[in-house]
């Protein structure tokens, strides 16, 4: 395989992860970009050599951690939860939390912390609030279960379930200036009643 | 591949006790081809009780190197891309100069007049050799144990040679536990009536303290999973105790068989000086903290921990990279999983070699 056709291959692999292309798109060249809950660093991966980034990971589970590494990525073997503190202030251009903060402990001392050690975060989450979970609850009666949640309530490794609406007001509460917003539906983007049509969001936030 | 020790000569060493070594040897062996750039160059330092020879068939002992199964062709440290160079450490007895040499002023062993010896005393000794093969900047200096802590010195003292340094089950500095069994080594050594004041050359040696000594570092550098699975109450060549005082268990019948081959291929004065080196080493001292200490390092790294090294703690590792974070230093971290012990650097290397290749092919294409 050419190195063009394996690296639009993976551009495609990127699609296949709509956040990924979304955060692919946001990171400037060269930035220095943190990814915290990185898995086995394949975005990491990407922005090195696609946007000559300086790319470092945190990540929980060593497994994920020694593919990460075998790769060539730069990641800590550490959890988010206890604590970004070893990072001096302002160390990244980006933060990235990406499908991560809805299985944090403390989400706002995560988002916190985020702020404090990159100058933007990048804040990728399953929305909560799409129609397919409401009507999977109100059909059930059971914690839902769709596509985007297809966990059983105690096996999931999400424990702080949120909307497009909830983190517009935690943003609103944390005083964090919301750059940009993306929402998305499979591989469309969703302009309308994102609470309720959009099964990804992706905000870009700051501190004000 | 058979290799051969090659033995590079300098006037003299000044060291951290003020003292000044003239002339000094250092011994070397060297693996696969330095490019034209000079830019694939790798030193291996070893650790307490190890030698030049880390890979490759020796043709003095028919036996491979201490890092044979990470050294060589399509390995972690892959000799067909990469120059790896081993030296045997300053006060060792594998060829670099040591208390076991002869003191020019004397004409006889240097023994205890031997002056003592630090780990930043080795690496500046290191550097020498490194200037001596004319390489400009290390692709990666790497060890583990007393290799991981000359690994860090080097990243901290020669900061514009080295790109990259994977320090592995090291620490920046022995705790008290650390440095109480070099303790028991050493008093084992010096309570040898054979040690006679360190004067023991071309008469008996403190043989039975050098064993007792290496017995007590065996059991440090495995684990209880470990013991349980090589030994366990297993008994040796009979059915029955023996109600006596022989070897009734394996795992007595190896420590003894460890001990005694120690002795014949380690000098006891070498084990001293060495131990005590490992003990001074201290990173951050006079630095306020560890993160200061280790602001001058530019390296990218590479900590590697076992899961069951009690003697070298993941919690050790884990102050090196929370430095280097506080730094904002490129610093990746793993504990791998491992039933050896301190062991495991050496003996269990499937995805030790996994994570090293990966760095350093990242290194070297960053590098370029």
């Amino acid at each position: 395989m050419t190195a063009v056709a394996a690296k639009q291959a993976f551009v495609r692999e990127l699609l296949g992860r709509s956040d990924y292309a979304i955060i692919g798109d946001i990171v400037s060249p060269g930035a220095r970009v943190l990814d915290l809950g990185c898995g086995e660093g394949e975005l990491l991966q990407w922005l090195a050599s696609n946007k000559n980034v300086d790319a470092r990971g945190v990540e929980i589970a060593g497994e994920k951690v020694r593919r990460a590494i075998a790769r060539g990525v730069s990641v800590f073997q550490g959890d988010i939860d206890e604590g970004l503190a070893d990072y001096p202030d302002l160390a990244f251009d980006y933060v990235i939390l990406s499908q991560t903060l809805q299985e944090t402990r403390q989400p706002r001392k995560v988002l916190r912390e985020m702020l404090r050690v990159g100058r933007r975060g990048i804040v990728a989450f399953p929305n909560f609030g799409h129609w397919r979970v409401r009507l999977s609850m109100l059909a059930s009666g059971r914690a839902p279960r769709t596509k985007l949640f297809p966990y059983e309530w105690y096996d999931s490794p999400n424990i702080h379930f949120l909307t497009v609406e909830d983190f517009e007001a935690l943003a609103a509460l944390e005083g964090l200036a919301v750059e940009r917003r993306y929402f998305l539906a499979g591989h469309r983007k969703v302009s309308l009643m994102p609470n309720l049509l959009a099964e990804v969001a992706v905000f870009l936030v700051s501190a004000r | 591949m058979i290799v051969e020790a090659s033995v590079v000569s300098f006037a003299s060493i000044s060291l951290d006790s003020g003292a000044t070594l003239a002339p000094v040897e250092v011994a070397y062996e060297t693996y696969g081809q330095l490019n034209p750039a000079r830019s694939n160059a790798i030193l291996v330092l070893h650790a307490f009780s190890g030698d030049a020879h880390a890979a490759g068939i020796s043709p003095e002992t028919g036996k491979p190197g201490w890092w044979d199964n990470m050294i060589g062709p399509g390995k972690a440290f892959d000799t067909n891309k990469y120059f790896v160079i081993s030296s045997n450490v300053l006060g060792g007895c594998r060829g670099t100069t040591g208390p076991s040499s002869i003191n020019p002023a004397t004409g006889c062993p240097y023994g205890m007049s031997f002056p003592v010896i630090t780990i930043s005393d080795m690496v500046r000794l290191e550097k020498m050799l490194i200037d001596a093969l004319d390489i400009p900047r290390l692709l990666t200096v790497t060890g583990g144990s007393m290799g991981g802590m000359q690994a860090l010195a080097w990243a901290v003292e020669f900061p514009d040679r080295v790109v990259s340094a994977i320090p592995i089950a090291t620490t920046t500095r022995h705790s008290a536990q650390q440095i109480a069994f070099n303790e028991v080594g050493r008093q084992a050594i010096m309570a040898d009536p054979d040690w006679n004041g360190g004067d023991y050359y071309g008469k008996q040696p403190p043989a039975r303290g050098l064993a007792v000594a290496r017995m007590v570092g065996h059991i440090t550098y495995m684990s209880d999973d470990s013991m349980r699975e090589k030994f366990g109450r297993r008994l040796r060549g009979k059915e029955n105790f023996g109600f006596d005082f022989e070897v009734d268990f394996e795992v007595e019948s190896y420590l003894r068989y460890r001990g005694s081959q120690f002795v014949g291929r380690f000098d006891a004065n070498s084990y001293l000086y060495i131990t005590k080196a490992m003990d001074y080493f201290d990173l951050t001292s006079g630095q306020g903290s560890l993160a200061a200490a280790l602001a001058p390092a530019q390296a990218r790294f590479l900590v590697i921990s076992f899961s069951s090294d009690w003697l070298y703690p993941s919690y050790q590792s884990q102050e090196i990279v929370r430095a280097l974070r506080a730094r904002n230093c490129d610093v990746a971290y793993a504990e791998l999983p491992s039933n050896y012990g301190h062991d495991s650097f050496l003996v269990d290397v499937a995805e030790q070699t996994e994570l090293i290749r990966g760095f350093l092919a990242s290194t070297l294409e960053r590098a370029a």
